[in-house]
């Protein structure tokens, strides 16, 4: 098992009080497995991504990635899970706007000591990047940003990759070849792969499917 | 993973070349103003230590003569009888060299350039017609002496080092000036007094007289030097805060790709400080640049105002250079404090948006506030209490960052204001708009207002301070033409031939001396209506000067009284057992050192020896030119003839090259000041795009835009200039009132030059219209289509 978060909670101070977004979540993920979180606008598909992937920490509840408990990990110990375990793709795509496109491919990989030139070239070619290498972020189309992101992220092998609303910034055409290759390429890698959506048809290309409606799972 | 992480932060700098450029010439700029101070400081420093050194001032006790003259070989003779381990030392000028003769059998260790035992020849310096050991610059001002010239880089400036015989015969004198003790005497030797009645014993101090003297020059340079490095971080600090809001998405990107915390800022650190050692190189090395142009000026000054011999070469010493590293890392440490503080606070969560640059929330405006206030409050507090030249420091530094960080406050409420008034939708849009630049650009106003503000206090206290001076010189060189002879003999000659052609002849007779235990000058003034007619008493007693002449009494200068805490009516040793009450404090602008004036006959009485050699000539101004000629006749050369326009003339050119300085740092402040406005326009110029962009699409044309940006440059100068004249003359009140009295020990009127301060206000429009003139022109260039690709990064 990649993925074993049980009883999940998590709210946000307000002025008028905590908001809870997410009331005891459990979700387990099998090695290699794609699954699709849906849910409307505030359901807390993003929260419980940003809580797999360290970035947050709940409130309540236990988060297992790789064998390993979240909640007991420092500042450090979770960094360290990013760049070796998990892989997050943003939907604004966070690339580093100052490094060119192979730069920012290779990134994660560097940082994880798993540098490998082979695999970045052939991520980039299967990305339809191979022309691209030496532009800069600025200089690219959203779709190619956003292709930039996931072999950036699938560089480094991650066992887990987590993607928050992918395609969100893409038009219909863009995102299900831009899935696709997602798709294709972790499951060439062996990855799990966690995709944060609000599109159902998107969700359909995904082996399973959950829905989560005012932080529950339906 | 740091090799990467240090990778991609360096890559934005290589992406953002302006930004690059502005951290490092801020950062050089402000390092090479402060390196530059401390160079020409260390070099003066230096100066006095090899002179304290060479000439065992401050080192060794001295004994000298009671009544300030000089020592007759028959007192020293006797004090070695009586066991007393002194060695001789003659002083005197030669050719505007200070020529030291020493003994070199008895002078103690350390001392001079020959010692037995060392490198130097001892046969040679006491043989013959001996040696004179000093600097390439005295040796050749002496070409014409019978002795062999030996050049020695470590004597002080403008000192040469020789035999005593060799001295008093270079100097034609048979007397001594004063004796060095060495450390170590023997147990039972007789009290001086008993050995040497008319000797006194002077202590070694920690300082020879001179640093001591010069220490306030020196302090009022490092004060300039640090308000220079302040302005300049100011730069730094703008430019650092805005390459961190623009690298915010990029924290947050390598946070999520698995940088740990810790590491990005030790990194980013690292990072700063490779650019902090980078542009403190390039300071340093400008300072050096800096110090040898200004060098020559400040070398004039301390001679002119104090006598002291300072180098007008610069030495590159390690320990300056270093400092000028370490404030260079220094700097960049405070100024990028807070943004390292934020990174380390963000959460890893936060949006990556840049926020508005620098943008302060209604909480951190009303802290800023309330910090300036109290600032304000302290200055005022200082300003009340005062004394002491660090409290005026303290009021300055109080003052000015009081000040500064109310600035922004202050444009925002007149900002606020403008958009009240405006009833037409473009000026309701563009005062909106720039109170929404404001933060962006508040540090590189606060820089000018800061610079400007110097330029205003300092213009102000020098033109006082001149107007002041050419009135007392006015008042003080009354007499029409002076005269001066070499030797006492020509003396009699000389007033047997003047007195029938003039109507008044008025000796200036004087001796060194100490008095109220600090070193000055006692003047004996011959009784004459000149000196009732233009002396002006900042306080004085009823007929002050009938019972000067009448050897009743002793007046002072007011640098003496202030330096020695004197006051109407106490008594002042002008000889050893004569005191004489104070009746008078005159006004003595232009000289440091500490005067009393005493009738000529108790004078002469106390100090027979010390005939005048100088003299002032009283007649009708269109008789001077017949007079010189007559002289001429006479025998006198012209050397020895100076009529008072000249003596003025000269006054004036010591006093204007004694703020050379102050007036190159000037400038130089005003011209970081206007970098700062130019790279925080150019920089925030890039962030615009999307807020212009709309404005745009809505009608507005990019010329329209172009020239609105350059009317916000002019509007926002213009009210840094309002608000910077009042700081400017509060300024100008505590250098005048405070920093001066204690500097130079004398307070001046305060006058006030509208037309000056206007051209300095029009000198800042027309560099905040040049700052603006480049980003305005860039955004009217702006194609279309860079304008149209902000609404498609839109999301």
């Amino acid at each position: 098992m990649i993925l074993d978060a049980f009883g999940i909670e998590k709210s946000y101070p307000s002025a008028a009080g905590p908001v809870p977004v997410l009331r005891g979540v459990s979700l387990a993920m099998e090695r290699g497995e794609t699954l699709a979180l849906t849910g409307e606008s505030g359901s807390g598909k993003s929260t419980f991504l940003h809580l797999v992937g360290g970035l947050d920490s709940a409130d309540a509840g236990r988060i297992v990635v790789d064998g390993r408990e979240i909640g007991t990990l420092d500042d450090a110990g979770r960094a360290e899970l990013r760049r070796t375990t998990v892989g997050v793709v943003f939907q604004q795509f966070n690339l580093i706007p100052s490094l060119d496109v192979a730069a920012n491919i290779a990134f994660q990989a560097r940082l994880a000591g798993r540098a490998d030139p082979v695999w970045n070239a052939e991520l980039a070619g299967r990305m339809g990047l191979t022309e691209h290498l030496t532009k800069y972020p600025e200089q690219l189309s959203g779709g190619q940003q956003q292709r930039v992101a996931i072999a950036r992220t699938l560089a480094a092998r991650p066992k887990l990759v987590l993607a928050d609303e992918p395609t969100g910034n893409l038009d219909e055409a863009t995102s299900d070849a831009v899935l696709a290759l997602m798709l294709d390429l972790v499951a060439e890698t062996g990855a799990a792969l966690l995709v944060v959506t609000h599109s159902t048809r998107l969700a359909g290309m995904l082996s399973r499917q959950v829905l989560l409606r005012q932080g529950v799972l339906a | 993973m740091t090799e990467a992480v240090l990778g991609a932060l360096l890559s934005h700098w290589r992406r953002n070349l302006l930004q690059l450029f502005t951290l490092i010439a801020g950062l050089a700029l402000a390092t090479a103003l402060w390196s530059g101070v401390q160079a020409i400081n260390a070099e003066a420093r230096a100066s006095y230590d090899a002179a304290a050194e060479t000439l065992g001032e401050g080192t060794f006790a001295q004994i000298v003569a009671a009544d300030g003259g000089a020592i007759p070989v028959s007192d020293y003779v006797a004090l070695r009888r009586a066991g007393w381990l002194v060695s001789p030392v003659v002083e005197g000028r030669l050719d505007g060299v200070r020529i030291v003769g020493l003994e070199p059998l008895t002078a103690p260790g350390g001392l001079g350039p020959v010692e037995l035992g060392g490198d130097g020849d001892i046969t040679a310096f006491l043989s013959g017609e001996g040696q004179v050991f000093g600097p390439r610059e005295a040796l050749a001002a002496l070409d014409g002496i019978e002795a062999e010239r030996t050049e020695s880089p470590g004597v002080a400036p403008g000192t040469v080092i020789t035999d005593i015989a060799v001295a008093q015969r270079l100097l034609g004198t048979d007397t001594l000036t004063r004796l060095i003790v060495a450390h170590d005497q023997p147990i039972g030797r007789p009290a001086l007094g008993e050995a040497a009645p008319a000797l006194s014993l002077r202590e070694a101090q920690d300082a020879s007289d001179v640093e001591r003297l010069t220490d306030s020059f020196h302090l009022n340079l490092t004060a300039f030097g640090l308000l220079s490095f302040a302005v300049g971080l100011f730069i730094v600090h703008g430019a650092i805060g805005l390459a961190f809001e623009e690298r915010r998405a990029m924290v947050r990107t390598l946070r999520a790709v698995g940088v740990p915390l810790r590491r990005l800022v030790a990194v980013m650190a690292a990072e700063l400080t490779l650019l902090a050692l980078v542009a403190g190189a390039l300071g340093v090395a400008v300072g050096y640049v800096i110090a040898a142009a200004l060098l020559p000026d400040v070398a004039a000054t301390l001679r002119g105002l104090y006598g002291a011999q300072v180098a007008g070469s610069l030495e590159l010493r390690p320990s300056w250079w270093l400092t000028g590293l370490g404030i260079a890392l220094a700097g960049t440490a405070m100024a990028s404090a807070a943004a390292l503080w934020q990174v380390a606070r963000m959460p890893i969560l936060a949006a990556a948006q840049p926020r508005a640059w620098a943008l302060r929330t209604g909480r951190g405006r009303a802290v800023q506030a309330v910090g300036a206030l109290l600032l304000l409050a302290l200055a005022g507090a200082l300003a009340i209490r005062g004394g002491g030249l660090a409290t005026g420091f303290a009021m300055l530094g109080a003052l000015l960052v009081g000040a500064a960080l109310l600035l922004p406050i202050l444009l925002d409420a007149a900002l606020r204001l403008g958009a009240r008034f405006a009833r037409e939708t473009v000026p309701h849009w563009f005062w909106a708009d720039t109170r929404q630049q404001l933060p962006g650009l508040s540090l590189a106003l606060m820089a000018l207002m800061l610079a400007m503000a110097a330029n205003v206090g300092v213009s102000t206290m020098v033109s006082s301070f001149r107007l002041t001076f050419t009135g007392f010189l006015d008042q003080r060189l009354a007499s029409e033409f002076y005269v001066s002879v070499e030797d006492a003999a020509e003396v009699e000659p000389l007033l047997t031939f003047l007195e029938p052609r003039v109507d008044a002849i008025l000796p200036i007779l004087w001796v060194d001396r100490d008095l109220a235990g600090v070193p000055g000058e006692l003047y004996g003034m011959r009784p004459h209506e000149t000196y009732r007619e233009n002396w002006r008493f900042l306080e004085a007693e009823p007929e002050v000067w009938d019972r000067v002449f009448a050897g009743e009494g002793v007046i002072v200068n007011e640098q003496m009284a202030r330096r020695a805490d004197l006051v109407l009516g106490q008594p002042l040793l002008v000889a050893p057992n004569t005191s004489l009450p104070i009746l008078g404090i005159y006004g003595d602008y232009g000289n440091p050192i500490g005067q009393a004036v005493i009738g000529e006959d108790l004078f002469g009485g106390l100090y027979p020896e010390a005939g005048a050699l100088r003299f002032g000539l009283r007649l009708p101004a269109a008789d001077v030119p017949a007079l010189r000629d007559a002289l001429r006749d006479f025998g006198l050369p012209d050397g020895a003839m100076i009529d008072q326009a000249r003596i003025k003339a000269f006054s004036l050119e010591v006093f204007d090259r004694t703020f050379a300085v102050t007036g190159a740092l000037n400038v130089l402040t005003l011209s970081v000041a206007g970098f700062a406005m130019l790279m925080s326009l150019l920089t925030l110029a890039s962030l615009r795009l999307p807020q212009l962009a709309p404005v745009w699409a809505l009608g507005l044309t990019r010329a329209e835009l172009g020239r609105l940006e350059l009317i916000r440059a002019v509007l926002l100068a213009c009210l840094t200039a309002l608000l910077a004249l009042p700081l400017g003359l509060a300024l100008a009140w505590v250098l005048l009132a405070v920093v001066n009295v204690e500097a130079f020990g004398w307070r001046l009127p305060m006058f006030l030059f509208p037309a000056d301060y206007a051209r300095l206000g029009l000198f800042a429009l027309i560099a905040a219209l040049l700052a603006a003139a480049l980003p305005a022109f860039r955004l009217a260039q702006t194609s279309p289509a860079t304008l149209l690709k902000v609404f498609s990064n839109e999301r």
